[in-house]
């Protein structure tokens, strides 16, 4: 059974967004569920710090033995860390979506927005869970 | 796609074991199971893999002419293979195209062609037009619906299955047969495989395939499933049909001619055609690559090289044993070179990449020559 923990938040496109790192910095990856429909994560594709996507635009690409994804960014904002680790190592990906298989941490352009994604209830009936 | 999905004898246990069902060309097999591709694949690279590939196809050609027939629709040379034998070989188009790549068995009394699922049919009929364009004395059975195949591969398969057969595994040499007992139940087994290792393919009744399957999963092996199977044959550089041969490309092309034998005295389908291309020189090439930039290949991605787009990739993806992206392209005949660059378009983005010798991964335990 996928994890979902209670303390983020969630995007129908199965990424998370944590928030506390610092004011209005939110910290982004793929779900427990997303790394499981995936399997063995291969590459993953950051973009760098400075960028700035908007809600729901593609800010990266995840890539797994037999399948690609987009990443999309579950809110607008500037990204102001990628986690450079996944380059050596995607496979943490895999084993540790929620810690050190984060994606990118984001400078949110409007914090209400984070308010508006998926609650973990909301994000376990989406998949099933 | 409505049509209802076939399901070989194990298709439960696949479910029971976790695995990921998909469809695979009218199929519904395990894709993978719960550990994932690449630990399946490290576990035929180091120990035992067991692979149900009991959708593929098996025809069985008995009576006289037998051998003269089997010779007129494949391409290699049956006339080599005494019994027990087995070789690697293709069935050609009048245009010399592949229609599809097989295995041809030899036996005292008959042979058996072994083709793709996804060709079953049109492979059927092509060879059943020969016998009668040809007015061979044989008889033609599909014994697919009444065959179970399982392929045991990896550097320890002989030595796990050795206490499950009734005979010496060792006495069976690479591209050999025999007929035997496995775990009771009747078989034969042959010395071949599609992953680089060492390790057998072992044919049983349908109705026996469970028994069997159980047997080795007792006796040590790992189920691996299908996403598995095409990375360990793609570090070979093995062809997989609709990928890097198919009804466009012809085994000169496909640098497949070694199971082309032009010369043996059978004029079989697609030789005139052949004939002519390798006289006029063929004008592309199929290679293997590795990818330079960042990111993955993957099949249908656009290649280009001297500002062209050129070709597509064929197969690709990351290497698990060698840690990066390879794949398959064919490239202009004068450019199929070891140190050729060219460019693959993955996502939009032109990376970098070089043609390399093939098999990309060497480390494998097949046991090649007698």
């Amino acid at each position: 059974m996928a994890n979902v923990p209670d303390n983020l938040l969630y995007t129908a496109d199965h990424e998370y967004v944590k928030r506390g790192a610092a004011p209005g910095i939110v910290t982004i990856g793929v779900t427990d569920y997303a790394q499981g429909e995936l399997g063995d994560v291969v590459f993953v594709n950051l973009p760098k710090p400075g960028e700035k996507f908007s809600a729901h635009q593609a800010f990266g690409t995840i890539e797994a033995v037999k399948a690609v994804s987009d990443l999309f960014s579950p809110v607008a904002g500037e990204v102001v860390e990628v986690n450079a680790a996944l380059d050596a190592d995607p496979a943490v990906v895999n084993r540790s979506p929620y810690e050190e298989g984060w994606m990118i941490r984001l400078k949110v352009d409007n914090p209400a927005d984070v308010d508006a994604l998926l609650t973990p209830a909301a994000y376990r009936t989406q998949i099933g869970a | 796609m409505s049509e209802e999905l076939k399901r070989t004898p194990l298709a439960d246990h696949h479910k029971a074991l976790g695995g990921k069902m998909v469809p695979f060309a009218g199929w519904e097999m395990p894709v993978q199971y719960p550990t994932g591709i690449l630990a399946e694949h490290k576990a035929v690279r180091t120990g035992t893999g067991i692979f149900d590939v009991s959708h593929m196809g098996e025809f069985e050609v008995t009576g006289p002419d037998r051998n003269a027939f089997v010779n007129r629709v494949t391409t290699n040379d049956v006339g080599a293979l005494d019994a027990g034998g087995v070789q690697y070989s293709a069935i050609l188009s009048p245009e010399g195209t592949f229609v599809d790549d097989c295995t041809v068995y030899r036996f005292d009394d008959r042979l058996m062609i072994v083709v793709n699922a996804s060709n079953r049919a049109k492979a059927w009929e092509h060879i059943v037009d020969q016998k009668q364009a040809g007015g061979a004395n044989i008889r033609l059975r599909d014994i697919s619906d009444d065959t179970g195949l399982l392929a045991v591969q990896g550097p320890k398969a002989e030595a796990m299955l050795q206490p499950l057969a009734s005979f010496p595994l060792s006495s069976i040499g690479y591209y050999r047969c025999a007929t035997g007992k496995l775990a009771g139940v009747g078989c034969f087994i042959s010395r071949t495989g599609y992953t680089g290792e060492d390790g057998f393919e072992v044919y049983c009744r349908w109705k026996d395939t469970v028994a069997l399957w159980e047997a080795c999963s007792l006796a040590g092996a790992t189920p691996i499933g299908l996403g598995a199977r095409d990375s360990l044959r793609l570090e070979m550089g093995y062809a997989l049909y609709g990928q890097e041969i198919d009804e466009t490309i012809t085994p000169l092309e496909a640098g497949l001619a070694w199971i082309v034998k032009l010369d043996k005295g059978a004029p079989f389908t697609g030789l005139p055609a052949l004939k002519a291309q390798k006289e006029r020189g063929v004008t592309r090439k199929t290679v293997g690559f590795k990818l330079e930039g960042r990111g993955i290949p993957r099949h249908g991605y656009p290649v280009w090289f001297g500002g062209k787009q050129v070709d597509q990739v064929r197969s690709g993806g990351q290497s698990p044993s060698l840690g990066y992206a390879i794949g398959t392209t064919m490239l202009p005949a004068h450019a199929a070179k070891i140190g050729t660059k060219f460019e693959v378009e993955c996502r939009g983005e032109r990376l970098p990449a070089e043609v390399v010798r093939r098999p990309f991964y060497t480390g494998g335990s097949v046991k090649k020559g007698a």
